[in-house]
């Protein structure tokens, strides 16, 4: 039936749009290379990369075993896979809702999870672990509500949307809650819990997260081809053989997992989860799976963040007020166009 | 190369929380040819074409594909044999024609394969059998309706299912762009003998296009057969609760109904020679 041109043409638009992709994957794992590799280096006392890959290589050397090995790194790595956590997190949420504006830090469940860290260190003085784990259950328990709140003959985006931030904004003023009745409001506890902040990062804090990745990564990789799908309605996506059920649940567990994980370690930094994706589709082209790119987006993010909020202005900012900065015209950008489009997205 | 595949609902009730739409339901598609599902607004049809494809779960009753329960068939297997145009899927923002063809190949793909010469070819047959090819590069968003209509289509053909299901297919198209669309799935029917199941809302055009028509009434099957079996006078009066006038399609010597309203009725009934 087919012609050979039709053909060729089939399989050069495919080649072409498949080096684009790899092009873009490729410049970005350049760009979080160097991001990260200049956050190690660059600070109140510069350290050439051969003093920064000894550090890393476990040597020793005067000054810098401290202020890269101790400091800069672990914050680095923490920025990393928190990044990387946030970005597949969220996209997974947008791609499975069909929706931009569902991504966890609108619909509340990174607020969850903060509050629940916030109210597990603070409150009942938890563990790394324990606060690992109360932040998942919250968050997990927090999807649950939002999803049967907006449940009327199935689940419609603009509802869980709006029953989303309303969530948020309840959880968000129970953070604040916390943070006062424990009488530790101070800038620190504020910031890190209410916009997510990756000062005094340590490794007791980067290893669960790593591992949160570690686990949850793969599971949400496996699923990419089904999300993608998802992107054609439930119908379509059904008679192409995807598994409806199974795909919403094992995507929601591992979303979830990665947003709490991270959540718990830097607080929820502001709008990475929400911007990572689009900023990803837009550099790709939506034809492939969203969850790679998204994930080096946020890694992007983060560390590009902190790095300017620590040195680019006479103060220090923490990280989730520069992406705080960076987010919320796209918010309000969304929200006009929700509003216009008469509250389709 | 006809399609033997046998598509059968046994007693089939299905339903809506606590509202049963359709009631124990019996029905045969003969394989390798075109059938059309008609009825009034809400009786079913698409429920029933929904369930057929599994997207529904029955209450009671079977769907059968060569006698195996769909509902406990691999959804993958499923995909490869059966597939099914929805009402209204949606086109992710921005996404070429040929990537959301490309989509149908789906069922073919393993979790790690890699695209292949197949999914090609299957995808570049699906653009030429719809005269899409042009539109190859296009994103969706930018296409007419009717345009639109032909590149779903073609996301159903690269599937390469013998049997094909397809809810209204041609709803929101002008007259011109419907025909079109009959007569491309009268084509893939005549050259590849895939058999057609097809809800349409014009019961005209579904009886000029459908070797076989089902008429559903409240749930229950009214009538099955060949159109000028079933396009009657009664048939429209039980289906529809209206009054008509059948005759014969000059064009298609099929069965041609009339409405017979409240107003514009001449005086003698139209007699065509």
């Amino acid at each position: 039936m087919s012609t050979t041109t039709t053909l060729e043409a089939v399989t050069r638009g495919r080649i072409r749009r498949g080096r684009r992709r790899r092009a873009v994957l490729t410049g970005l794992a350049v760009a979080v290379a160097v991001v990260f590799a200049v956050s190690l280096m660059v600070g109140q006392t510069f350290y050439p990369p051969a003093d920064v890959l000894a550090v890393i290589l476990g040597e020793t050397v005067p000054g810098a075993s401290f202020t890269v090995g101790e400091l800069r790194l672990p914050r680095a790595v923490l920025a990393l896979v928190t990044g990387l956590c946030f970005g597949m997190g969220g996209v997974t949420f947008q791609a499975m809702l069909r929706n931009p504006l569902a991504s966890p830090d609108i619909i509340g469940i990174s607020s969850a999870a903060s509050a629940a860290a916030a109210f597990g260190i603070i409150v009942l003085n938890l563990g790394e672990t324990g606060v690992s784990v109360f932040a998942i259950v919250a968050a997990l328990g927090v999807a649950v509500v939002i999803y049967l709140l907006s449940f009327k003959d199935g689940v419609a985006g603009t509802r869980l949307v709006l029953i989303g931030i309303g969530m948020a904004a309840m959880l968000n003023s129970a953070t604040s809650y916390v943070l006062n009745q424990a009488g530790q409001w101070d800038l620190q506890a504020a910031t890190r819990w209410l916009n997510g902040s990756l000062n005094g990062s340590t490794w007791d804090e980067t290893v669960p997260v790593l591992l949160a990745l570690a686990v949850f990564g793969p599971v949400l990789l496996a699923q990419a081809r089904n999300l993608t799908m998802l992107g054609l309605g439930d119908d379509a996506a059904a008679a192409l053989g995807t598994r409806l059920e199974r795909t919403r649940l094992l995507s929601i567990v591992a979303a979830v997992g990665l947003i709490a994980f991270a959540t718990s370690a830097t607080g929820p930094i502001a709008f990475v989860a929400f911007l990572a994706g689009p900023i990803a589709v837009r550099l790709t082209g939506p034809g492939g799976s969203p969850l790679v790119p998204s994930a080096l987006v946020g890694a992007l993010l983060v560390l590009a963040a902190d790095f300017l909020g620590q040195f680019a202005f006479d103060t220090r900012f923490p990280v989730g007020v520069i992406t705080g900065v960076l987010g919320a015209p796209y918010l309000i950008f969304l929200l006009v166009r929700t509003n216009r489009a008469g509250g389709s997205l | 190369m006809t399609s033997d595949h046998t598509l059968t609902v046994e007693r089939l009730t299905v339903g809506y929380a606590d509202r049963v739409v359709i009631d124990s339901l019996d029905l045969l598609v003969p394989p390798g040819r075109i059938t059309a599902i008609v009825g009034a607004n809400a009786c079913g049809k698409s429920t029933l074409l929904r369930s057929m494809s599994r997207l529904l779960a029955p209450r009671a009753g079977n769907v059968l594909l060569d006698g195996r329960e769909v509902h406990r068939m691999p959804a993958k297997e499923l995909a490869r044999t059966l597939g099914l145009l929805p009402q209204s899927p949606i086109a992710p923002e921005g996404i070429t024609v040929a990537d959301l063809v490309g989509r149908g190949r789906n069922p073919h793909q393993r979790l790690l394969s890699r695209w292949s010469a197949d999914d090609d070819a299957a995808v570049a047959a699906a653009l030429d059998a719809t005269h899409t090819a042009d539109l190859a590069d296009r994103s969706v968003d930018e296409l007419s309706g009717g345009q639109r209509q032909r590149v779903w289509i073609a996301m159903a053909l690269a599937q390469q299912t013998e049997v094909l299901l397809l809810d209204e297919p041609t709803t929101f198209l002008d007259v011109s762009h419907q025909v079109e669309v009959l007569d491309l799935l009268t084509d893939l029917n005549a050259d590849r003998g895939t058999t057609i199941v097809m809800v349409l809302h014009d019961l005209n055009m579904a009886a000029r296009y459908a070797d076989h028509l089902i008429a559903l009434a409240g749930g229950s099957l009214h009538a099955a057969g060949e159109p000028a079996e079933v396009l009657t006078e009664e048939c429209v009066r039980a289906v529809f609760g209206l009054d008509s006038q059948v005759i014969t399609d000059p064009v298609s010597g099929k069965p041609l109904m009339l409405p017979i309203g409240r107003h514009h009725v001449a005086g003698e009934r139209v007699r065509l020679p």
